[in-house]
């Protein structure tokens, strides 16, 4: 009995001997707050977070590779515990919630009968899934049994709903999903969502520069969710409020409505709930990302400039910019008249982007008040350059510096400052793009007798907006159409402008663009008599800043042949590399949506720029591009509904006043268009009848 | 040689520690729903079954036996084997810090594995001399690996397979396991 006894102690004791010595002996340094990390996780070593165990899983998290959110089934009080010992704050890490991208859900046929199988992956190993389209849902919920927080469920419509109270962001459902539709980002990876060719998209949501997820805001503005349709408009467009009135809707060229009826008024209804923000007084709250410490410049106070800041802002970088004209807005201010775009409904739009911490300087300009050196030495970590476009072509003929002849964007921001200008009784404007139309409309509105539009083709060769060309018929405007301008006069030597020369023009052969080339036809001259003309034949940006910034750095910014910033179209990044563009300056001129969309673009190069990850192109980026399999010839199931119309003033009262011409839809009538969208994806819809046979 | 021939095909396939003596099932059954986990949980047992088979082997025929006080052999056992595991993790983790990290959460867990202890205790009782003990806990071990994968494997099936609901997951599971151990009875007549 006592050997026994003493055996035992005598094998602890040297067991207990030989691993001491071994501790002492294999002792690893380890960060001492792994262990603490370890004792506020699960401890259950279930390996759902994908580490092999709990101490696994908490080295990562002390190497910083995991958010302190990492234990899938550890609460609340223990990831504020462990971002304690890890010296973040809890309430401010940007916590990841789950979101579903596709809604299709039981609308998309099943491609087999099969079998009853019971999960996504399943289906998706031995059929690719059970659904039309590839990529999306399947809707068996894998999801729903990953979550440990009951927080996805499977909706009426066969979908996954995310509770977003409940989501603690721990990643379970997105890798249950065979498919990639349920996905875990933070605020700033879905401010940096780009489309991508993979992605369950709509047509609309395609074409859009800005890339908005058009079929969700219409279905929150058909649920009388404003509020929500405001909010997922400006997740990628931070001036709804100027695109409801001025955008030429690129997104309506593909609606799937449109192929067998009169294409969704997306534009009104995105006004509509811009409008109803506005409007009900109170701005809808807007998050932003934690402080990142970082200081980024922007220059010019145009859309995409405003666009970058509103998004490098919401990154939780701390932005500045500086626009050269005494207010901010650019082209948006004095490019586009006020019967287009109020400046009040700008001003309210402008001070939202400012009030989230935005600073800005006005009156200075690049390249003379400051240059990239002052920028780099006040402590600026990134720079981005949207100067615009605001150099107007002239047209290289005689008498077009005499009194009496104006350029177009110089006229339209000198109108817009209310400058008195001595433009007589009847003016001419050259040119037929949308700044052409601007300038005639403007000056009808000036309270001119006559105005006329020369251009050189045809009306159906004008780059200008057909509605806008439209309502310009309307308001009297008369066009000169197959018409080149060879010179100006002037009476006796006075210098002032009286009549106009031009040529007449036939149609010939098409030209590079594929519209047919104008030729003029000889001895045609004509003359007509008007006191103002203005050219509008386009624009290109003003590189004055490079000229005078004695900066060295300056020199190695390179410009193209156009003027505008040499650049990486899919980066937006420059030959200096920590100058970013987007816009006018970047692009030529181009829509306001286009600088929006670059603005975003550009934030997000700088993002990376800032975080020294390195700026790689968006992967399987769509970028304009479509998805061919989502544009049909046909759409079986629609019946034609002839859109709401728009409200506009009457033709006598809009011509004396500046006032908007455009005016808002009704609720009623705004719940009468969003019925009329088909709530597209990349391949399914819902038909207003159900198809017959296979679509 | 050919002694070692029988004794492989004897611990692998017919006295398979999994599928014909039933040790070792909560790791069977625990770590058999992903292939990537049985594949580290049996390489962590291959090297803790063989490391523990000479050492008890040892302590057995030295201490135990001279001592005359082979009643306290399952007790000692499990003290050793627990120390022995504390001691390969901490010596793996300052020397080879990749295998450590390849065998990760699997290591510290096998300190309870009764098959480890079951293999210790057979070797004893089979009378086996020092280098065959060496030998039939490595097969032993290859065996456990072998079963866990192949139901791993099957598992991973059956996952994709429509099975009703009453039967689902750990019921199928054993289900399976009671067919693969009946196949493995086949290998009965081997011997």
């Amino acid at each position: 009995m006592i050997e026994s006894i003493l055996f035992m102690v005598g094998l602890g004791g040297c067991a207990s001997l030989v691993l001491s010595f071994a501790s002492k002996i294999f002792y690893v340094y380890e960060d001492p707050r792994i262990e603490l990390v370890e004792a506020n996780l699960a401890g259950a070593n279930c390996g759902a977070c994908g580490f092999t165990g709990c101490s696994a899983a908490a080295e990562a998290v002390v190497r910083g590779d995991e958010p302190p959110s990492v234990c899938v089934i550890s609460n609340k009080e223990g990831v504020e515990r462990v971002a304690e010992i890890m010296g973040m704050e809890a309430g401010t890490a940007e916590s990841p919630h789950a979101y579903n991208m596709c809604e299709g859900g039981d609308r998309a046929t099943n491609r087999y009968r099969y079998l009853g199988i019971q999960s996504c992956k399943a289906m998706a190993v031995m059929f690719g899934g059970k659904r039309d389209c590839h990529i999306g849902c399947i809707g068996l919920g894998d999801c729903v049994r990953a979550c440990n927080f009951n927080a996805v469920r499977i909706g009426p419509k066969g979908y996954p709903v995310v509770n977003d109270d409940k989501c603690v962001g721990c990643g379970a459902c997105q890798k249950a999903c065979p498919k990639d539709i349920i996905e875990v980002r933070t605020l700033s990876e879905k401010i940096l969502k780009f489309n991508q060719l993979s992605d369950p998209l709509a047509p609309c949501s395609q074409t859009c520069p800005a890339e908005i997820d058009v079929p969700r805001y219409i279905a929150q503005i058909r649920q009388g969710q404003y509020k929500e349709a405001v909010r997922t408009i400006r997740m990628r467009n931070p001036l709804p409020l100027t695109c409801g009135r001025v955008c030429p809707h690129p997104c309506e060229e593909e609606c799937r409505r449109g192929v067998e009826d009169e294409p969704v008024s997306i534009n009104q209804l995105k006004r509509f709930a811009s409008d109803y923000e506005m409007n009900s007084g109170k701005r809808i709250p807007i998050k932003c990302a934690p402080d990142s410490g970082r200081k980024i410049a922007v220059i010019g106070g145009g859309p995409s400039g405003l666009s970058a800041a509103f998004f490098l802002r919401r990154l939780g970088h701390q932005v500045t910019i500086f626009e050269s004209m005494p207010k901010l807005g650019g082209m948006l201010r004095y490019g586009i008249p006020e019967y287009r775009l109020p400046k009040k409904v700008l001003e309210w739009e402008i001070q939202g982007i400012l009030d989230l911490g935005v600073e800005s300087f006005t009156y200075v300009k690049f390249g003379v008040d400051f240059g990239l050196g002052s920028l780099v030495a006040a402590g600026y970590n990134a720079v981005f350059i949207g100067v615009g476009a605001w150099k107007d072509y002239s047209l290289g003929i005689e008498g077009e510096d005499m009194e009496g002849g104006f350029t177009g964007i110089d006229f339209l921001s000198r109108a817009s400052k209310g400058e008195e200008l001595d433009l007589g009784k009847r003016a001419a404007v050259i040119g037929g793009g949308n700044t052409a139309v601007d300038c005639a409309r403007t000056l009808l509105r000036l309270g001119l007798e006559k105005v006329y539009m020369i251009y050189r083709r045809t009306r159906a060769e004008m780059p200008a907006n057909e509605v806008e060309i439209a309502a310009s018929e309307e308001e009297g405007i008369e066009f000169v159409f197959l018409a080149s301008p060879t010179r100006l006069l002037d009476k006796d030597n006075s210098k002032r402008v009286c009549r106009i020369e031009y040529l007449k023009m036939q149609l010939g052969e098409p030209d590079a663009s594929g519209r047919r080339r104008p030729e003029p036809i000889e001895g045609s001259e004509t003359v007509l008599d008007v006191d103002t003309v203005v050219t509008a034949i386009g624009q290109s940006p003003d590189s004055v800043f490079k000229e005078r910034d004695p900066h060295a750095r300056m020199t190695e910014l390179e410009l193209t042949r156009w003027n505008t910033i040499e650049n990486d179209p899919e980066t937006l990044t420059t030959t200096i590399p920590y100058v970013f563009t987007a816009g006018d300056a970047a692009t030529g001129p181009s829509l306001v949506v286009d600088a929006i969309g670059g603005g975003r673009r550009a934030a997000r190069s700088i993002d990376l720029f800032l975080k020294g990850k390195k700026i790689e192109p968006v992967k399987e980026s769509l970028q304009n591009k479509r998805i061919p399999e989502s544009i049909f010839s046909r759409v079986p199931g629609v019946e034609p509904v002839p859109r709401v119309r728009m409200p506009e003033r009457k033709v006598e009262d809009r011509i004396n006043s500046f006032d908007e011409v455009d005016l808002v839809l009704g609720e009623q009538n705004a719940h009468k268009e969003a019925n009329r969208c088909l709530n597209c994806c990349r391949l399914c819809y819902n038909p207003d009848k159900p198809a017959m046979g296979p679509v | 040689m050919g002694d070692f021939t029988v004794l492989a095909v004897s611990c692998i396939f017919v006295n398979n520690i999994l599928l014909a003596q039933f040790l070792g099932n909560c790791p069977f059954l625990g770590t058999s729903k992903k292939m990537e986990t049985a594949v580290g949980m049996a390489m962590a047992v291959v090297f803790v079954m063989v490391m523990a088979g000479l050492i008890t082997w040892i302590v057995d025929h030295y201490l135990l036996k001279t001592l005359d006080i082979e009643y306290l052999r399952t007790v000692s056992f499990i003290l050793v084997i627990a120390s022995l595991v504390q001691f390969v993790e901490m010596f793996l983790k300052k020397s080879i810090p990749a295998l450590y990290a390849g065998l990760g959460i699997f290591l510290p867990l096998i300190t309870t594995n009764c098959a480890v202890m079951g293999v210790c205790l057979i070797n004893i009782k089979e009378e086996y001399t020092f280098f065959q003990a060496l030998a039939a806990s490595l097969f032993y071990a290859i065996g456990f690996g072998l079963a866990l994968i192949i139901f791993a494997g099957l598992r991973e099936r059956i996952d994709l397979a429509r099975v009703p609901k009453p039967l689902q997951d750990t019921s199928i599971g054993l289900v399976t396991a009671g067919m693969i151990s009946l196949s493995f009875f086949a290998f009965k007549g081997m011997v």
